[in-house]
């Protein structure tokens, strides 16, 4: 049947199709240039009245220093190593906190969702850990790690860990069943069907969870350096109020706010990168 | 490359929930006979919730009848095997790759080497007329073009016998048209047998040289009808032929009419939006 052999290798889709095909969303580089030109103007016009109030007594400058003042600090404090050393000890405990919070919740979540004995063996108990407030549990994570390193880890991991579980638990369960018969046809064996379509499908409700935690590692963190630790940003802005070092609490405070925008943009742009399929 | 079906006696039972919310088993399917032959292009038409889905379900081996025996090439079906294709009315496509990737998933579960998997797909995705959307993300790809991957994705290994569960049902009038002429073309090509279900009268009868014609609760097979059409010239619009309206109606008016075995005799068109 040569003819209608032809016709198929010649069933390509039509232009309309390719054409649809084609589109992908991406705003023009005029529209986005002036959302970048206006968030900008915002931030200028946090950072003048910042400057301004101050300057002229509308609050009080002793307490709330102008901009120029806390960045002079900051400069200062970058200059002569402090910065680096608070930083420095800030960051070291929340990545371990939270490289242990994702190590273990992704695949005890993974378990929990794909073998249905383990759920209903661990749901209560996580429940009942999940509404207790990490901070509230300081206390007794510094009773039994003792003030060192190991009860700030062990906080920033249990404060990461459950939007991780739980996040990994929902990607996982609700992963497509219609993929699932899919794999079944194929003959795949659990683990693999789990590694090929349950996991990659889980992915993007994962990392929602992994960007939570990594907002929570920051947080938590500098509230359990407020009360028991020799360095890390949560310690000197409580030092450093004690010591009525205003400019230098706030440029502590503003180094906090940075790190933790880092934190998630780094994850937004790793997210982006592995779920590119999602267009 | 093609495999002969057999279903002897088979009954299928669930367990489904009432209205008022209690446990009763639902006969799927009872005293269901069929046979398809090698290499043979079959329909299987009936009514939304006559059981057709359940049919192939037990002949891909996703679930066990519960009597009756299922043979493929003689063989019992214990459970899904690659001699036996599946493509599924919703594409079942992993999002997270390309066609070629989705095409070579399929052929890692079946054992063959990274170049082997690539050729292989490069081959089938020509053959469904996709060459140049290898790499796409199904969400860049229409309706049509995700059921053709699938369908490569299901011929890629090669399968002796290819099930499709109304694989076009989604699809718009002219597309339909034009993925069922190649499914004939593709099936003449591979000589693969071919179970189809559909709902769509004319589908059946434009594509099956056999079509069986289920009728509902429980679900058997009522008639099974040879349809020979003249297929000769492609040209040539079948579809509006007086030998497809005669085999149109023929078929429409079993679907109307009860089954004089079945127990209860309501008109199938009344079980249109029922699922199973």
């Amino acid at each position: 049947m040569p003819d209608l052999l032809t016709e198929t290798t010649a069933a390509r889709p039509h232009a309309r199709q390719e054409e649809a095909a084609g589109i992908k969303a991406s705003p023009h580089a005029r529209a986005r240039a002036l959302t970048l030109t206006r968030g900008l103007v915002g931030l200028a016009l946090l950072a003048v009245v910042w400057e301004l109030a101050p300057r002229t007594g509308l609050i009080n400058p002793y307490f709330v220093p102008p901009l120029s003042q806390v960045l002079a600090a900051w400069g200062q404090m970058v200059v002569d190593g402090e910065m680096l050393k608070h930083v420095d000890a800030s960051l070291l405990r929340s990545s371990i906190g939270f490289g242990l919070a994702i190590a273990v919740g992704v695949p005890l979540g993974g378990a929990i969702a794909w073998y249905r004995p383990v759920r209903e063996l661990l749901t209560p108990v996580l429940e009942i850990f999940r509404n207790t407030a990490a901070l509230a549990l300081l206390p007794v994570f510094v009773l039994i790690l003792g003030i060192g390193e190991t009860s700030k880890i062990a906080i920033v991991a249990y404060a990461c860990f459950f939007p991780v579980l739980l996040n990994t638990i929902s990607g996982v369960s609700t992963a497509d069943p219609q993929l699932l018969r899919a794999a079944r046809v194929l003959g795949l064996s659990p683990v693999t069907t789990f590694r090929k379509v349950v996991f990659p499908a889980a992915l993007p409700t994962i990392f929602t969870g992994i960007r939570l935690a990594g907002a929570a590692a920051v947080l938590v963190l500098i509230a359990a350096e407020m009360i028991g630790a020799t360095a890390g940003l949560g310690y000197f802005i409580n030092y450093a109020q004690n010591n009525f070092l205003i400019p230098q609490m706030y440029a502590a405070i503003l180094t906090t706010a940075l790190l933790g925008l880092i934190v998630n943009y780094g994850l937004v742009a790793l997210e982006r990168r592995m779920s590119r399929w999602r267009a | 490359m093609s495999s002969r079906i057999e279903l002897t006696g088979v009954r299928q039972v669930f367990n489904v929930k009432n209205a008022s919310g209690r446990r009763e088993q639902f006969v799927a399917l009872d005293g269901l006979d069929l046979i398809v032959e090698a290499g043979e292009l079959f329909v299987l038409v009936g009514p939304s919730g006559c059981g057709k889905s359940t049919v192939l379900d037990l002949i891909s081996g996703l679930t066990r009848p519960a009597s009756g025996t299922v043979r493929v090439e003689g063989r019992e079906v214990k459970g899904p095997g690659l001699d036996r294709g599946f493509v599924f009315q919703h594409y079942t496509l992993l999002p997270w790759r390309t066609a070629r990737g989705n095409v070579e998933f399929a052929l890692e579960a079946a054992g063959l080497s990274r170049a082997d998997r690539r050729s292989r797909a490069a081959h089938y995705l020509d053959l469904v007329g996709l060459a140049d959307f290898a790499d796409r993300y199904p969400q860049e790809l229409s309706g049509g073009m995700k059921q053709r991957v699938a369908i490569a994705r299901s011929l890629s290994y090669q399968p002796e016998v290819l099930l499709m569960d109304e694989p076009y049902g989604a699809l718009d009038a002219q597309t339909r048209e034009r993925l069922q002429e190649e499914l004939l073309t593709i099936w003449r090509r591979t000589g693969t047998t071919i179970v189809f279900i559909t709902h769509d009268i004319d589908e059946a009868v434009y594509l099956g040289q056999r079509v069986a014609v289920m009728s509902s609760r429980p679900g058997r097979v009522q008639t099974v009808i040879d349809v020979d059409l003249d297929r000769k010239s492609p040209q040539h619009d079948i579809r509006s032929s007086g030998q497809f309206a005669t085999y149109r109606h023929h078929i429409w008016s079993l679907l109307r009419s009860p089954d004089p075995r079945s127990p209860e005799l309501r008109p199938a068109a009344e079980e249109a939006d029922r699922v199973a």
